[in-house]
């Protein structure tokens, strides 16, 4: 095919795209305008229902937990996928752990980077636990919270060395720390089973004041280990990605 | 069905819909630009550093829109985390070809 036959293929193929893309587009329902009922039920009924002012995460945890579990399962397999894809191979070895950058002189870590990633880590650290622990009344939770938790790990990094972020985050243990989360929130819809309830029915007490911090019953401790799962994942993919770009030589070099 | 209609809640800080109006087209055109920008920065490490600060525009989209919770979302995975991840894998691109 010649450019120029390819150039034709590429227009007509553009052309029949922005058609159907403006038909679609003009089939939307107007902005702002909301057919759907469940919202509105939602709406209406989320708060009395489960205690949680934080509707997001009701609906999260509580009316479609079961979509959540497997979300959940998309991040560890993933994470596990990381760790498998990035294991030690043969004819690989690990030096001393430098940072590298092609074409330029090794630059030590400066002070203000030092300081801002110390004075940001506890932060880091009490906000995530915040947000993962307050999904019931805030619009956070475990997947926020988990999130900036595994930056408390990665300012570690940059604030001091990659020696220190391995010291609080082995890999054995990141593991287990992962598994333990997406087992938990499993487990809990395993637990109602047990107790002859559907699947991820909210069995425990929902507490008397909706928007109280106890209140909400199983949302409260799916957010949680759904918080655990996140940090560790995170930790784990950023320090597989370290350990490479720090660690790991070709056996060649 | 009956559905009620959601009543307006006036708070010390609700603003004028005018307002919001402006504000929701003003953060809209922000990010297309910053998409474009995305879009047209070359060198892979920039791209990284300019699709964060995109990722922290599409997060005060979301909070313009009324979804803080994918506010918090957008913010900690757009702005920080996919770009960490882009960073190092090309460090790691990088020493390979060396």
């Amino acid at each position: 095919m010649t450019p120029g036959q390819r150039r034709w293929l590429f227009l007509a193929a553009m052309a029949c795209l922005a058609v159907f893309l403006v038909w679609g587009l003009a089939g939307l329902p107007g902005f702002g305008d909301y057919p759907g009922p469940y919202g509105d039920i939602i709406n209406r009924i989320a708060v009395s229902q489960t205690n949680a002012t934080g509707v997001v995460s009701a609906i999260n945890f509580e009316y479609r937990g079961f979509d959540t579990v497997g979300e959940e399962f998309i991040l560890f397999v993933a994470a596990a996928g990381v760790a498998t894809v990035l294991r030690r191979l043969r004819g690989e070895r690990e030096g001393p752990a430098r940072d590298e950058a092609a074409g330029r002189e090794l630059q030590p870590t400066s002070e203000a980077v030092r300081v801002v990633a110390l004075a940001l880590t506890g932060p880091a650290v009490v906000m995530g636990w915040y947000l993962a622990s307050h999904a019931q009344t805030s619009p956070s939770g475990g997947f926020q919270g988990g999130v900036v938790l595994a930056t408390a790990f990665v300012l570690v990094y940059l604030g001091g060395q990659f020696l220190a972020f391995e010291r609080i985050s082995p890999v054995d243990l990141t593991d287990a720390v992962e598994a333990l989360g997406a087992g938990g929130f499993a487990a809990v819809g395993i637990a109602a089973m047990v107790m002859g309830l559907p699947y991820l029915q909210n069995f425990l007490p929902l507490g008397t004041v909706p928007g109280a911090v106890s209140s909400s019953g199983t949302i409260a401790l799916i957010s949680f280990f759904v918080g655990v799962e996140v940090a560790a994942a995170f930790v784990l993919i950023v320090g597989e990605l370290l350990d490479q770009t720090l660690l790991v030589r070709q056996g060649s070099e | 069905m009956n559905v009620t209609p959601v009543v307006a809640v006036v708070t010390p800080y609700t603003v004028t819909p005018g307002l919001m109006d402006a504000l929701q087209v003003t953060i809209l055109v922000l990010v297309a630009l910053g998409a474009t920008a995305v879009v047209l920065t070359r060198a892979p490490a920039r791209q990284a550093i300019v699709l964060s600060v995109y990722g922290i525009l599409m997060a005060v989209l979301f909070l313009a829109f009324q979804a803080p919770d994918v506010t918090l979302s957008e913010l900690t995975v757009g702005a920080v985390a996919l770009p960490i991840l882009l960073l190092l894998t090309l460090a790691k691109v990088k020493r390979r070809e060396k």
